[in-house]
């Protein structure tokens, strides 16, 4: 090891402040402890600075192969992570399960074991399955990074949206953040209600009982199917895709009534706190949950979701390959 | 622990290099500090407030956090990654003569990486480097412009500067190895 | 362990001297010998002569009663021999103290042909081993549209009817084949589960599934089928057995119609009185169907087994290879095997909680089991076929997957330390199987 001067040692080491996740994987949300999601914010926070540069690369994961493999469609999840991978110089490479041997029918243990032989150091996977990830933890002893796996969740899209709540929003514990729309089928709410909940946050869901998942509010959360009584007096509102493709039933009569029961519009948002912000994890299906005008409206941080995405993916990946092996 | 720098000499040390700035640069219009994170930063802030005392000018100023360019970083076996702060550097460096700013210069390292996060944000018209305490054991072939203190030291030590910014006090100690922390 | 061949020639008189006998269809419980003559009980009762016979000497402590019959395995045999065949499956019933299984026509072709059914007679007569029991299909191929020839399964071995893995979805198929099995007094077998309701579901509904990220099977999807075949069987007069009933809301209808003098009838496994969804985790060893239920659910089962509303403890047995099961939980086959963890958990967990009576338990898993399936054992009474299973109650074992007679491995119960375990097994008066580190323990000696 490379002798440190003592101006290496900063003061979040002196000060004992967390400095490293526990974990080498990020399968869940439900993983981290409070102090680890604060560490990957603020490692994000800094890792945003990166992105304002003429020349937005930095060397630290330089030699690092990483590996996305997607099984699902996804633009902007895996876009998100190519970026971020390519801004700190690791070597990425994109599998779609469309173009490998997937589809062949070679099952997801034998994709792992193929690709372990390649030694990746970082596998990004998306899976429809849910803990398709942990299976690939069993096998891979690559470092594995959960982009979404079926129903379960989405961590670092979560992650991504506390960042964004942060910069307007501070302290967690103040908030009353109303998560609306198909919660049955959604990662993104499993993931975000486990680390608002851990924060402290008065987390409110709101949905169709068709789409309530059961025993929801044994996660410590408040169920309601009225948009209007979650969204009352709101922080943060934000707004879950109608996922079409996961449907396999009849959840909803229609588009149009669910828009006119759960689709958030200027008039409802006028409930929320003058300052509440709108948030949405994307691709909007604009006029079902989301009225165009609240989309684009001044409360709005759709956008900045997005770019906080990168940075946020960065610092993952950064605190993900500084994980020591054999040390918990 | 032997103190072998005072508050004294440290603030007479860091009035004694700004002036050597201004004398070393007739453009004094083109200069910029910046400072290597942690205790780089309030030294390159003190000599901002001493040039522009002795020059009244301001000299723009950055903070600068070389972990992403570390050259030991994903290398430990065992271990922490070091903690990422943030980069604050608002303004163009190019053509600009870069004062990069450190407390205590040793294998020449952390330097080494300062450079290279620097041309990332342009190209500067020159660098120049000023450290508080040059403690020697160089692995890199690295000099300081400007020095507080050349302080001889064996290896096994370790020189700790203390900033009333960070610390609470002003000092630099020499500690000698404790006997249970390994090399 | 060690498996006996029985010896070719003709048998003498066994005499199973000393130990506790355990016959609920006699009312038996004490110190008993056992004489067995010509494959078949000869006599019972205290201080037997020896006179011709062969002695097997019962230590203490050890319980001789009516061969233990698992009425719900699947053996895989025909189609799906990698995951198991009739001679592995017979072993492992033996092994797990079972002198008889009846398995479940899901094979490939499926048991709803008599030619099926003669193949699977012969092929366990051919391994010698366990009886094996074949059920055919109520319908050809499972699939719900076409009654297949009860009279013509019945007459090649069939001891009931099941469309088991799937249910009989339809009501008026139901109603039909109580109808024309009540004729041959075979009991229909029904998995109860609304396909509808059941959707894609692999888990339980219920807070770990909601947290895992899984699709939900609710509780009622097996409900609402129970309650429907509780009220067909009323209409019919049929017998219906309810298979591997996993919910609290199945069990009161069963409860109400047994009332009413419903010919109904259920069983339970051994999964579903021990585990719950409190314990689900991506583990495809974990995931069954009926999948592992609430807590609530799991202690109606437990209840329903003392209070006597449930009939007979049966495993499911549902061999899969490794790397059916070594994929995503969605995609993995349901099932996990049983035959060789049921004595140890029902004696670890039900005996020895002091939940169920020894007497109770061989009812459940002997008694009931050949009166449900109408077949020759379950006791001893004198004239009975002499099958014999041998329990140690108190024999102290360790689940070990690997170790197991089943060619499949897939149990969620592999390392568990249990009390309890079948010492021997004599099927016919052939001592067809001896545990000899349950036998060693406990100072048994088969000779």
């Amino acid at each position: 090891m490379t002798p440190r001067t003592p101006a290496d040692t900063g003061p979040a080491a002196a000060s004992g402040q967390l400095s490293r996740l526990r974990s080498p994987h990020l399968l869940s949300a439900a993983d981290l402890t409070p102090e680890e999601v604060l560490l990957i914010l603020d490692t994000a926070g800094a890792m945003r600075e990166v992105g304002t540069r003429p020349i937005k690369k930095v060397p630290a994961l330089r030699g690092k192969t990483v590996v996305n493999l997607f099984f699902e469609p996804s633009t902007r999840t895996r876009t998100s992570f190519e970026i971020a991978e390519k801004r700190l110089s690791a070597d990425a490479l994109n599998i779609a399960a469309s173009g490998s041997s997937v589809v062949k029918g070679e099952t997801l243990a034998d994709t792992a074991r193929n690709l372990e032989a390649m030694a990746p150091d970082i596998i990004v996977i998306r899976h429809q399955a849910s803990g398709a990830c942990h299976l690939l933890a069993d096998i891979c002893s690559s470092r594995i990074v959960n982009a979404g796996d079926g129903m379960h969740e989405h961590p670092t899209q979560a992650l991504l949206d506390l960042l964004t709540i942060r910069d307007h929003k501070p302290d967690f514990a103040r908030l009353k953040v109303a998560i609306i729309g198909d919660l049955l089928h959604s990662r993104v709410m499993r993931s975000n209600v486990r680390l608002l909940t851990m924060l402290g946050a008065d987390v409110w869901v709101c949905g169709p009982p068709t789409m309530m998942p059961a025993g929801i509010e044994l996660q410590g959360v408040t169920a309601t199917s009225s948009i209007d009584a979650a969204v009352e007096g709101a922080d943060v509102v934000m707004m879950l895709r109608i996922q079409l493709e996961r449907m396999s039933g009849h959840f909803f009569p229609s588009l149009r009534e669910y828009h006119e029961l759960f689709g958030l519009s200027a008039a409802r948002l006028a409930r929320a706190r003058p300052d509440v912000i709108v948030m949405h994890p994307g691709p909007l299906n604009r006029g079902v949950e989301i009225a165009s005008e609240v989309a684009d409206g001044p409360y709005s941080v759709i956008l900045e979701q997005v770019s906080n995405g990168v940075a946020l993916r960065m610092a993952v990946l950064y605190l993900i390959a500084g994980v020591s092996e054999g040390v918990d | 622990m032997p103190v072998v720098m005072d508050p004294g000499r440290i603030s007479r040390a860091l009035m004694r290099i700004a002036h050597e700035i201004v004398e070393r640069n007739r453009e004094v219009d083109e200069l910029a500090l910046v400072g290597i994170r942690t205790r780089g930063v309030p030294l390159a802030r003190r000599l901002a407030a001493n040039l522009q005392e002795i020059a009244e000018r301001e000299i723009p100023l950055g903070a600068l956090d070389i972990t992403l360019y570390r050259d030991d970083l994903m290398r430990h076996t065992v271990g922490p990654q070091p903690l990422l702060r943030h980069t604050e550097i608002p303004f163009s460096i190019d053509d600009r003569r870069i004062l990069l700013v450190d407390d205590v210069l040793y294998t020449g390292r952390t330097v080494r990486a300062a450079l290279d996060a620097l041309v990332d944000f342009g190209r500067p018209r020159a660098i120049q480097l000023i450290v508080l305490v040059d403690r020697g054991h160089r692995e890199l072939p690295i000099r300081a412009d400007y020095v507080g203190k050349n302080l001889p030291t064996a290896l096994p030590e370790s020189v700790q500067v203390r900033l009333v910014e960070t610390d609470g006090a002003d000092e630099v100690l020499i500690q000698q190895p404790a006997a249970e922390e390994p090399a | 362990m060690a498996t006996r061949t029985p010896p070719q020639a003709g048998i003498g008189d066994v005499l199973l001297k000393g130990g506790r006998l355990v016959d609920p269809a006699q009312g038996a419980d004490g110190a008993c010998d056992l004489l067995l003559r010509g494959g078949r009980v000869e006599q019972v009762g205290p201080g037997l002569p020896v006179g011709e016979a062969r002695v097997i000497e019962i230590p203490d402590g050890l319980v001789v009663c009516p061969g233990l019959i698992d009425m719900h395995v699947h053996l895989r045999e025909p189609g799906q021999e990698y995951k198991e065949t009739i001679r592995s499956g017979a072993l492992a019933a033996l092994a797990g103290g079972f002198t008889g299984v009846a398995c479940m026509p899901n094979t490939v072709p499926v048991n709803d042909h008599p030619g099926v059914t003669t193949q699977i007679v012969r092929k366990a007569a051919e391994a010698g081993l366990a009886h094996v029991y074949p059920i055919g299909a109520v319908t050809a191929g499972s699939r719900g549209e076409q009654m297949t020839e009860f009279g013509a399964l019945r007459e090649a071995g069939c001891v009931a009817v099941s469309d088991d893995g799937h249910p009989v979805a339809d009501a008026l198929m139901m109603r039909r084949a109580l109808e024309y099995a009540s004729m041959f007094g075979m009991p229909v077998i029904n998995h109860c589960e609304d396909p509808s309701l059941k959707d894609d579901g692999s888990a339980h509904e219920g807070p770990t599934a909601a947290e895992l990220g899984l699709r939900g099977i609710p509780g009622a999807a097996e409900e609402v089928m129970v309650a429907r075949d509780v009220a067909l069987s009323e209409l019919t007069g049929g017998s219906v057995h309810i298979a591997h009933m996993s919910v609290a809301g199945s069990l009161r209808a069963v409860r109400a119609g047994k009332e009413r003098g419903v010919r109904v009838t259920c069983e339970v496994t051994p999964h579903h009185f021990i585990l719950s969804d409190e314990q689900l985790t991506y583990d495809t060893n974990f995931k069954m169907n009926p999948p592992l239920r609430g807590t609530v659910d799991r202690d109606a089962m437990l209840e329903g087994l003392a209070d006597g509303s449930i009939d007979a403890i049966a495993t499911d047995h549902a061999p899969h290879h490794a790397d059916d099961k070594a994929v995503e939980f969605d995609k993995a086959p349901f099932g996990i095997i049983g035959l060789e963890t049921a004595i140890p958990l029902v004696l670890d967990r039900l005996l020895h909680t002091g939940h169920l009576s020894l007497t109770r338990i061989v009812e459940l898993l002997a008694t009931n089991p050949a009166r449900i399936l109408g077949l020759p054992g379950g006791s001893l009474a004198p004239g009975a076929p002499a099958d014999v299973t041998v329990l140690a109650p108190d024999a102290e074992v360790e689940v070990s997957a690997a170790a197991f007679r089943s060619r499949a491995r897939n149990t969620p119960f592999d390392g568990w330390k249990l009390k309890g375990a079948a010492a021997a097994v004599l099927v016919g008066g052939r001592t067809a199987y001896v545990n000899d580190q349950v036998a060693a323990a406990t100072a048994f000696e088969v000779p």
